[in-house]
């Protein structure tokens, strides 16, 4: 029952964290109809920004406090940073391919991925060695549940992440901006023709998915704070299982991309406590090769009438 | 085509794709070098390669030999070089991946035509260097692999550290007899030989020395959730865990050990030397024992004047790496001296017949199999930084 309860609460931090990526992912998706392979690079930056903010103020010092404040202040901060940084990515990069075949936009996509990499590794920016996030939580634990202890990081990093994701359910269901979103999804050309600004939504799309990797990135490193070098394997494996997450939930919909982060997380901390931790990226391919196989348009994903 | 194929190919595009860049980025790994003087013959400089993770999880074992290596240079230059000829060295870097150093080997042997090649620290990228240095016919010389199918690869590889079968067997006799442990956990790294090959004869000593292994997890190196793993080794309770894999890796273990509330010890191998594993698993990993080359505490004559040297050189103190990088390359020049020409064939031998070389971390004599039998340190991270332990010998 312990191990039971402890890899519940862990799948359901890392499926919080696999939900925020996997939001980006299928926002891009829903307006585009092209995967963002850059975006999982904007969620490592989000991590790295964090930790590069947390140490200029201070919080490495061995004498430093702990501060909630602090901790929210840096996640805005990175937030932000790596909302520009999307929103550059879109207009640099994807938006001069507009009307160009999707492939070409994939294949871009991957080269900013790989821009980023790269330039994270130079030694003005983030450099080439793995550090230790500053802890901005205090390491407290809340109480034991049948031998589970639940500690403050753990309950503040999942509660943030599904906070986001209701701010984003009522900004895409309740908002006029959010409803320019749907329109321009549904029919760019008619959402257009009825006087919304689709470069303007697409922009904001972008910015969107980009803070929220952001705030993935910052929970993952409050979470787990030795952080691995920008371009290590490890981070593409990452943004690669929330992508998956993505599909699984149904590309396009943004509950979906929540139910898959989640499905994703309990499948691969289950497998690994259950059945063999060898094996634990297998799990989350191999049901991704299931869904595909037996539901290609996701869980929650419709099955749209190809437009003529 | 139905939208349901489209979405299906663009998705396995899309991950063919990430997957090849992932592994590709291996950034002027194709940027041609200057061409060598011809080191085997002839006269200027003699150059000698060294690759050796620079950058990424493992980059201060790269550092470190590096630095090593170049004092050792430094001070055969000045005392005239080798054969009246100067030593030159010429570094590249691996990433710590496998792809890599094959790469950055041939390049060494094929455009900058040196006589030899040290490196690498892990064991799994010495195999792959070293195949190619095989292959070619050049000598190399492993600072610090220490698994055993290094030096298997063939006659031309050497190596000037202790085994992983000897530091296995270490740590379960320092477990047994100095922890009193009774019971042990492992989790090592299944995609790193070392890793695997220290766990397995840990395993074998500490289970003939009485011990139980209660229970075998793994993981893969970069992991950073180790949750799964950690709450099976939990449930079993063991007296120690033995961690042996890299340092940046068990940094993270040791964060998640301790906050899931497990008290008992660490055991880490010689993969835990750097300043990064106090960097990162800070308060976490206090308390844990690691085995090792030497320690800079030793009160050696050899130590104290290496470590002495090494700080005004490098600024800061030496770790195993850095002294094991220092000896192999000494060691290196010792043979050049003796050896009659500088072509393969001639200085392997040269090396192979390596008689008490007096290293920094013990007394050197290559064996049979192009080996070194040294003893082991155990050192315990105290403050931030590994304290001298004890030393423990090799069985007779």
């Amino acid at each position: 029952m312990t191990k039971f309860l402890q890899t519940l609460m862990d799948g359901v931090a890392v499926g919080s964290l696999y939900a925020l990526i996997a939001l980006g992912y299928t926002m891009v998706y829903g307006i585009l109809q092209f995967i963002n392979f850059a975006h999982s690079d904007v969620f490592v930056l989000g991590a790295w920004v964090s930790y590069t903010i947390a140490v200029t103020l201070g919080y490495a010092a061995a004498n430093a406090e702990p501060s909630v404040f602090a901790g929210l202040l840096i996640l805005f901060a990175a937030m932000a940073t790596c909302g520009a940084v999307g929103f550059t990515i879109e207009r640099l990069a994807y938006r001069p391919l507009r009307n160009a075949p999707r492939l070409n936009v994939l294949i871009t996509a991957i080269g900013v991925s790989l821009l980023l990499q790269n330039v994270g590794q130079l030694p003005w920016f983030f450099g080439t060695q793995p550090q230790r996030m500053p802890s901005l939580i205090e390491d407290k634990v809340l109480g034991v549940v049948s031998g589970v202890s639940i500690h403050a990081v753990d309950v503040i990093g999942a509660g943030t992440a599904i906070v986001l994701m209701l701010i984003l359910e009522w900004l895409i269901f309740r908002t006029r901006l959010g409803r320019a979103m749907r329109a321009v999804s549904h029919d760019t050309a008619v959402a257009s023709l009825m006087g919304i600004n689709v470069d303007a939504v697409i922009s904001f799309t972008f910015v969107l998915g980009s803070a929220l990797a952001a705030a993935a990135g910052f929970l993952y490193a409050m979470k787990y704070p030795g952080l691995n070098q920008p371009a290590h394997a490890t981070w593409v494996l990452l943004g690669l299982k929330a992508f998956v997450a993505a599909v699984i939930g149904g590309i396009g919909n943004v509950r979906g991309a929540m139910l898959g982060g989640f499905l994703i997380g309990a499948i691969e901390l289950f497998g690994a406590a259950y059945l063999s931790p060898h094996l634990r990226d297998i799990y989350v391919f191999s049901i991704l090769i299931v869904v595909l196989l037996v539901r290609p348009s996701g869980i929650l994903g419709s099955t749209v009438a190809e437009k003529v | 085509m139905k939208p349901k194929h489209a979405l299906v190919s663009l998705v396995l595009l899309g991950l063919l794709g990430c997957g090849g860049g992932g592994g590709d980025k291996g950034a002027g790994g194709s940027t041609t070098a200057p061409a060598g003087g011809g080191a085997a013959s002839g006269s200027g400089p003699i150059l000698v390669g060294h690759f050796g993770s620079m950058t990424g999880s493992e980059a201060t074992f790269g550092q470190s030999t590096d630095n090593g290596i170049r004092l050792a240079v430094k001070e055969q230059n000045a005392a005239g070089g080798v054969k009246g000829r100067m030593i030159e060295i010429k570094t590249y870097d691996d990433q710590g991946k496998s792809q890599e150093a094959g790469t950055a080997v041939t390049r060494l042997i094929t455009d900058d035509k040196v006589a030899a090649v040290l490196g690498e620290v892990a064991s799994s990228l010495s195999l792959a260097g070293g195949r190619v240095a095989q292959q070619y016919g050049v000598p190399m010389i492993s600072p610090s692999s220490t698994n055993p199918q290094v030096t298997q690869i063939g006659d031309k590889i050497f190596r000037v550290c202790f085994l992983d079968p000897f530091q296995g067997w270490v740590e379960a006799k320092f477990a047994r007899e100095t922890l009193k442990a009774n019971t042990a956990a492992i989790l090592y790294d299944q995609a790193q030989a070392y890793s695997k090959g220290l766990a397995q004869y840990f395993k074998e000593a500490f289970v003939q020395m009485g011990g139980t292994i209660t229970t075998e997890q793994a993981f893969t190196g970069g992991d950073q959730d180790f949750s799964a793993q950690l709450t099976t080794i939990r449930q079993t309770n063991p007296d120690v865990i033995l961690v042996p894999g890299y340092y940046t890796d068990a940094g993270n273990v040791a964060i998640q050990v301790r906050k899931l509330g497990i008290k008992a010890p660490l055991l880490g191998g010689d993969g835990w030397d750097s300043t990064q594993l106090a960097a990162i698993g800070k308060d976490a990993i206090e308390g844990s024992y690691f085995s090792n080359h030497y320690s800079f505490q030793e009160k050696r004559p050899e130590v104290e004047n290496f470590v002495s040297k090494y700080e005004a050189a490098h600024g800061q103190k030496p770790d195993g790496l850095a002294a094991l990088g220092y000896d192999a390359a000494r060691l290196l020049f010792d043979a050049m001296g003796r050896a009659a020409s500088l072509d393969g064939t001639a200085l392997a031998k040269a090396i192979a017949e390596t008689k008490d070389f007096p290293g920094v971390t013990g007394k050197i004599t290559i064996d049979a199999e192009r080996n070194a039998k040294k003893s082991a340190v155990i050192v315990q991270m105290k403050g931030g930084i590994p304290v001298y332990v004890t030393t423990i010998e090799p069985q007779q």
